[in-house]
């Protein structure tokens, strides 16, 4: 029995109070993210029921129970608070995906901060453009990624302490500089929670746009309420799972399902802190006996491409539930999970700004694949006109998808930059940006952005911030960066660059300007093909074309080219 | 100990080691979270350039980049 029984039938009266009343929270109480993935779940009668399986990359293995987690949890908000760290500072987590991250989110929300987790690939230049725009107070990291920090440490006067959860005793700290040992720290058993209430801020993320610096989507800690629900009915958390999100909470799905989702519903999670290979998460799976895995299209259309034999090496009868997000799951990837699994991968839409699922594919409900599925009771999604912002009536057109704001989990505001936040609201709907249609059985079917924004393997990198940081290279004149379709991250970065007098293009400055943006940006961001050019597509009053680059990289129409330059 | 180890595992450490981690001819890069997924296009850039080889996209996979030694036999497959 699925947790979520009908869908038709949930969709009738149904109001978010389910999930309010299943958290026992009334409007106007106190409302804590960290409270309530942590103490509540001791509270239950929990305490010593796994909660966290941590495997790094050497297969060394460490275990946190309910109350290690509240425990551990409590003494980071602690060590926080005592710092001087106030409520609504922005704590920035810069981590790989160790226990301290998912502990320290908690505790950093325990102590009324605001979680900023940042991808701990992340260059120095990606890195200072979202701690600068969130004016963050601390930094927890290791000191693997402290490098990265010192070198922009000057730049950032806000910035009171940088916290290194690994310290090496052996050399001095430097300046602002501060070591803490969770495993070491004497355990705080009472702490005082920090009274957050429904719209208390919780979390940062920061995402790319077509224009601009990235912006930082606040969250707060009512989330919880579409959070926990979107988990139990979606993800169908059952209290026997073994669940594996193998999502990096340096995004939004590795908290809002990684840590929050899980952890809320009081499932056994599993993290694996490696880098992918076939052989080792089938292995991971069979060891752990994974039973609910969520994952992503890239992950997934990597392991259909290291083939089916090595499937067979391996017990993995323990699956019960298949999900994805991150881009659109094609139709492939879905008939291949149902046939080496014995059962497909529901494709899971949403995005940062919605802090939880929209539009999925249900447990029991009929799957077409390659479709998004419906959207979540409570959630009313449709397809609007591009020009009239009106929503489309007749089934199968293309057009803008809309959603009507109002769910729990909705970003608040962009921080320090309310007008872009205003801009994604059009006739009383929310626009994520993408584009869809609706068939005449209600399910949607995703067409593409609607916007330059580039999603490779899950994750948005805007044109802009890559354009900026190429022509930051000594060789470059100028630049245009693109989407280049990929089997494997649907999408993959591509520039187009012209060169300035001097220089040439050859194999060894095409790499030298990959490792320069993937240095300076993040290895998402690092174009994986560049192509030098002698001018670009512009219009006449010398804006860069995109649309004919991209066209062109996807074999599309060039369509309308009255405004081109000429040569 | 050859050239080619060498000069991969140097490139390796300038690359893709963020700090003062020591490299061995086994360490695991992919597996062991030093080069990811994506980087490993600028990784297999860089042998094709240095050894003036093209490695078909099916042969690189994370299992044949996950330590300086399995890059080299790699490489030496497509070394004429």
């Amino acid at each position: 029995m699925t947790n979520i029984g009908s869908y038709e039938e949930r969709i009738k009266n149904f109001d978010w109070s389910i999930s309010e009343k299943e958290l026992d929270y009334k409007p106007g109480d106190i409302i804590n993210i960290g409270w309530y993935c942590s103490d509540r779940i001791c509270q239950m009668g929990n305490a010593e029921k796994p909660a966290l399986i941590w495997e790094g990359s050497t297969g060394n293995e460490k275990r946190y129970t309910y109350n290690d987690l509240r425990l551990n949890s409590n003494t980071i908000g602690h060590f926080l608070r005592g710092l001087g760290i106030k409520p609504e500072d922005r704590v920035c987590l810069f981590m790989d995906k160790i226990p301290e991250l998912y502990i320290g989110f908690l505790g950093i929300l325990k102590m009324g901060g605001i979680a900023q987790p940042l991808f701990s690939a992340f260059g120095d230049e990606s890195l200072f453009v979202r701690l600068d725009n969130a004016q963050t107070t601390a930094i927890i990291t290791q000191k693997k990624h402290a490098p990265k920090v010192r070198k922009i440490m000057d730049k950032m006067p806000y910035l009171k302490h940088l916290i290194i959860v690994d310290a090496d005793p052996a050399k001095p700290l430097l300046d602002r500089e501060v070591a803490f040992d969770m495993e070491k720290s004497e355990k705080v058993d009472q702490f005082e929670i920090h009274p957050t209430y429904a719209e208390s801020p919780s979390v940062l993320h920061y995402t790319s746009g077509t224009t601009g610096q990235p912006k930082g989507v606040k969250h707060v800690h009512y989330s919880l309420i579409s959070q926990y629900l979107t988990s139990k009915w979606v993800l169908d958390l059952q209290d026997t799972d073994i669940y594996w999100c193998t999502a990096d909470p340096g995004w939004v799905t590795g908290t809002s399902y990684g840590i929050i989702g899980a952890f809320s519903n009081g499932v056994t999670q599993c993290v694996l802190d490696a880098g992918f290979s076939a052989d080792n998460w089938y292995r991971f799976i069979e060891k752990h006996k994974i039973s609910m895995w969520y994952s992503a299209p890239t992950a997934i259309r990597s392991l259909m491409k290291a083939g089916d034999e090595v499937i067979k090496k391996y017990d993995l009868s323990s699956l019960r539930h298949l999900a994805s997000v991150g881009e659109p799951l094609n139709s492939e990837a879905v008939i291949w999970s149902e046939k080496v699994f014995g059962k497909p991968f529901l494709d899971t839409y949403w995005q940062t700004e919605t802090g939880s699922m929209m539009i999925t594919n249900f447990p029991g409900m009929k799957i077409k694949p390659g479709s998004m599925g419906k959207p979540f009771p409570g959630i009313t999604a449709t397809v609007i006109d591009a020009e009239t912002f009106e929503p489309y009536i007749e089934s199968g057109k293309i057009g803008l998808i809309a959603i009507k704001p109002g769910w729990p989990a909705m970003m608040r505001t962009y921080w320090r930059n309310e007008e872009t936040y205003k801009n994604k609201f059009k006739n009383g709907w929310y626009l994520p940006g993408d584009r869809s249609s609706i068939d005449n059985e209600g399910y949607f079917w995703f067409v593409g952005r609607d916007d330059d924004v580039i999603n490779t393997g899950g994750h948005l990198v805007s044109p802009f911030e890559v354009e900026s940081a190429l022509l930051e290279h000594p060789a470059v004149a100028e630049s245009a960066v693109v989407a280049k379709p990929d089997f494997v991250n649907m999408e993959v970065v591509k520039a187009f660059v012209t060169l300035k007098p001097g220089f040439t293009g050859s194999k060894d400055l095409d790499l030298e300007i990959m490792n320069f943006v993937r240095k300076k940006l993040s290895p998402l961001a690092m174009p994986q093909e560049i192509e030098f050019i002698d001018s670009l597509p512009k219009t006449r009053s010398g804006k860069i074309m995109r649309r004919i680059l991209h066209a062109k990289e996807w074999g599309e129409e060039i369509g309308d080219t009255s405004t081109l330059e000429d040569d | 100990m050859d050239e080619m180890q060498e000069s991969i595992k140097n490139y390796v450490v300038k690359e893709y080691v963020e700090d003062d981690t020591e490299l061995t001819f086994d360490s695991p890069l992919i597996s062991g979270g030093i080069v990811d997924s994506f980087s490993m296009v600028s990784l297999k850039r860089f042998l094709e350039n240095k050894y003036n080889i093209s490695i078909p996209d099916d042969k690189a996979t994370p299992e044949a980049f996950d330590s300086v030694n399995k890059i080299c036999a790699l490489v030496r497959e497509y070394v004429k």
